[in-house]
């Protein structure tokens, strides 16, 4: 981490970068100077040119002012292959591994070690010493010739890097890169990253999360609206110093308070088992309250949603609404009780990409639009110009295509669509993954307002500050048990992790 | 699309005027509405993410029961039945899609081959002549200066765009197609509404069997080669994506007009009509990639 003498020019160094798309003036004059063996942290609320200036240094994009030199000397990136080339490497969100090919066809993909060069003909033998090595390098334990697709997501991420380095990256770009991870493997990272700082590499290194930016990162370059604002040492920079910069006010409510009284029970579930999945999981959530669900990565948590709303079966236990057993098979059951999903993977499971905002709010109640058959269009508009507007989405109008808009509103749009249902229970499955600080106190401002209103809210999150500062009880969940319960006040994030790693504490009667 | 289609009107129109005649308009229309009722049903599959490719085949199923009914009971009977047999054809390529999940290409493929046979076994692979000549009409009649097929060709036009645009269904379909795991996840019925898809397919495959046969004036079991991909050419032209979630009727429309000009031009320059394939061909390929190019720059 430590980054060399500054009398030699920095390994990247962009002036002025400016890029336009229809309508948008996504980069305006940005500067950015990434010294070789530093870790580099970009900040900025969505929307703030983050991921597009990381696509021009990835040479997808190609800026339309502004120069970018590579140690010192000029580049101009035609392609990501020159950048690849010139030891630039990017490690997306979504990975780039073809799952049913192996590990070590995935690192060499497109650069296979040729036996018969002219007939293409693959050394696997050096294929696989060759991929063994690098990830010796990383002190991973990874078999090469595991398919992809048998690998946790840590170890994707893993092949990524192996793949990076591969390709003799001198610099390497990483987003959101702990999104997916655990808190061990979150330290594992950061051990490869101060393992590859060490050697000279330099990372671009994107996140949400403040205190890891704070544990890893050297200095920080931060954007905001398109615009550069600063570049800041880490160190003596505090998270509320940068938050300021990213968002250009003072956020003092992180978590906005809110508390409403608790009202009758809303939802219970007894003993939900599926084999192999769920154990006897049994809680029950008040109106007017916030059940935080904790655990690790594989304690289906998510399973335990997608069993109550209905989107995957139960081989036994009750579901009882206000008090009233309920039979909830299909999603379109939980609807009709009043329930409500919302997704973990809002790409995959909640929207609609090439529908427009007004139909995305709309479809899951098409009902209350409908006249004799026909759908009232200008009704429809009418409703989501609501939801829109109360929800401060970002969009130029209700006919864009939801593709179109940024994680954060692409999330709320997802929320709306539950509000227009007049469910009275929602399931929140990590409701603020991937969204900027501005746009996450939105939601829970949103969530403050549901439970105000009556509504009673499952909260699953892996962040444990979010769970201790929105959830009145928290449910820790292992391996697909419920592992204890907290009361807010006694819980700390030390009680839950320790109980969400070992299932011992204290139950607190639910 | 909408200029595409002037300027081949323009240059066809001005190499031969005959192009614009009340007779050559109504011959074009003729002919090109029974592929025009085929593509509205192909524009719900395409849309709601699948295909069907057996609506060819079902021309020629169509047509030998809609005869045989007719012969045994009569001009009503024989119409609905044609019409029936369609819709049937299309449940099962439903059921198959939607319960037994198996693809749709592979489903239709199925179907395509299997339809084709039993219109032959029905048949035994001989027309069926002496359906009554009032029939005739429905193909080779007009409504004033409108050839019928042409009138229900624009009504198939209408009511598909309606069901489209305006339905809780139509919504459902483009919801299918952009993204069916979030359909599933918002409430909608996926299965029920993928078979009412192929369902419409089939029932517009039916409807146009049955004019098809007015027209040849007999059941035919060979009809309807090839004319299933043509369908698939026709929504695709018109710039509908073919993974769905995205277009509409009014699409088609264009990508149906686009086929019947060219055709219809290409002949009135005397450009056989082998080199025509070759001229559609570069076409599909050509409209396919100006609509991803455009996407791709946004």
């Amino acid at each position: 981490m430590v980054p060399p003498p500054s009398h030699s020019p920095p390994l990247l160094d962009m002036r002025g970068i400016v890029k336009r798309f229809p309508g948008v003036l996504a980069l305006n004059g940005v500067d950015l100077e990434v010294r070789a063996g530093e870790v580099h942290v970009l900040l900025g609320e969505n929307g703030a040119g983050k991921s597009t200036l990381t696509k021009t240094i990835a040479g997808v994009y190609r800026p339309d002012a502004g120069d970018m030199r590579l140690d010192g000397r000029p580049v101009h990136l035609r392609s990501p292959r020159d950048a690849q080339a010139l030891g630039i490497s990017t490690i997306y969100q979504e990975f780039n591994l073809a799952p049913d090919m192996t590990v070590a066809d995935n690192v060499f993909l497109g650069r296979e070690p040729l036996r018969v060069r002219a007939l293409g003909i693959v050394d696997r033998g050096r294929l696989i010493r060759q991929t063994r090595d690098v990830l010796a390098t990383l002190d991973a334990q990874i078999d090469p010739e595991t398919l992809v697709r048998h690998l946790g997501v840590a170890q994707q991420q893993t092949v990524e890097i192996a793949k990076a380095l591969s390709l003799d990256a001198r610099l390497i770009v990483m987003d959101e890169p702990t999104a997916a991870l655990t808190s061990r493997e979150i330290e594992r990272l950061f051990d490869t990253i101060r393992h590859l700082t060490q050697r000279g590499v330099a990372i671009v290194y994107i996140s949400h999360r403040l205190d890891e930016v704070k544990a890893i990162g050297d200095r920080a370059t931060i954007l905001r609206d398109g615009a550069y604002v600063a570049t800041v040492p880490v160190a003596s920079t505090s998270i509320d110093e940068m938050i300021r910069l990213m968002v250009g006010r003072d956020l003092k409510d992180k978590f906005p308070k809110i508390s409403a009284a608790p009202g009758d029970e809303a939802l219970r579930v007894e003993r939900l088992t599926r084999k192999g999945v769920l154990h006897d999981v049994s809680f029950s959530v008040r109106r007017g309250e916030i059940l935080g669900l904790a655990g690790l990565v594989g304690s289906r948590r998510t399973e335990t949603a997608r069993a109550i709303f209905g989107a995957d079966r139960l081989d036994s236990g009750r579901i009882f609404l206000r008090g009233i057993e309920v039979n909830v098979r299909t999603p379109a059951d939980a609807i009709d009780n009043r329930i409500a999903l919302v997704p973990e993977d809002r790409k995959r499971h909640g929207i609609f990409p090439s529908l427009p905002v007004r139909e995305n709010i709309t479809l899951s109640a098409l009902g209350q639009f409908s006249r004799r058959g026909l759908l009232d269009v200008g009704r429809e508009r009418r409703r989501a110009q609501e939801f829109v507007s109360s929800l401060r989405v970002a969009t130029p109008d209700l006919e864009r295509w939801v593709v179109y808009l940024s994680g954060g509103n692409q999330q709320k749009v997802v929320i709306a669509k539950w509000l227009n249902t007049n469910a009275e229970v929602f399931l929140f499955d990590e409701p603020t993954r991937g969204i900027d600080v501005g746009g996450k106190v939105e939601v829970y401002r949103l969530m403050g307002e549901l439970i105000s209103r009556g509504a009673a809210i499952v909260m699953i999150s892996s962040d444990l500050p979010e769970i201790l500062g929105m959830s009145d009880r928290i449910l820790v969940m292992r391996e697909g048990r419920v592992a204890g319960a907290f009361d807010r006040r006694d819980a700390t994030e030390e009680t839950i992790l320790n109980c969400a790693l070992r299932g011992a504490a204290p139950v607190v009667p639910s | 699309m909408p200029a595409v289609i002037v300027i081949l009107a323009v240059v066809f129109g001005s190499l031969n005027p005959n192009f614009w005649s009340g007779t050559n308009m109504a011959n074009v229309s003729r002919q090109m509405s029974i592929l025009a009722l085929l593509s509205l049903g192909q524009t719900f599959a395409i849309l709601s993410g699948g295909i069907d490719l057996s609506v060819g085949s079902l021309l020629a199923l169509v047509s030998v029961v809609c005869a045989q009914q007719m012969l045994n009971f009569g001009l009503v009977e024989g119409i609905t039945a044609g019409i029936l047999a369609g819709g049937l054809a299309g449940l099962i390529n439903g059921l198959v899609i939607a319960k037994a999940r198996v693809p749709a290409f592979i489903a239709t493929l199925g179907m395509l081959v299997a339809a084709r046979g039993v219109a032959l076994t029905l048949s035994g692979g001989l027309p069926i002549a002496g359906l009554p000549r009032e029939f005739l009409v429905l193909g080779a009649g007009y409504l004033g200066p409108f050839p019928i097929p042409t009138m229900l060709a624009v009504a198939g036009f209408v009511l598909a765009h309606v069901i489209l645009s305006r339905t809780r269904f139509g919504r459902y379909v483009y919801a299918m197609g952009s993204n069916e795991e979030a359909a599933v996840l918002s409430g909608i019925n996926v299965a029920r509404h993928k078979m009412m898809v192929y369902v419409v397919s089939g029932l517009f495959a039916g409807v146009a069997g049955v004019v098809l046969t007015a027209r040849v004036i007999s059941g035919q079991p060979t009809l309807g080669e090839v004319q299933e991909l043509y369908s698939i050419a026709a929504v695709v032209i018109g710039g509908s994506r073919i993974t769905g979630g995205v277009g509409g009727i009014g699409r088609t429309l264009m990508g149906v007009l686009v086929l019947g000009i060219l055709g219809n031009g290409l002949n009135l320059v005397q450009v056989s009509s082998y080199v025509q394939n070759i001229v559609i061909g570069i076409i599909i390929v050509g409209a396919v990639y100006v609509d991803l190019a455009r996407e791709r720059r946004q």
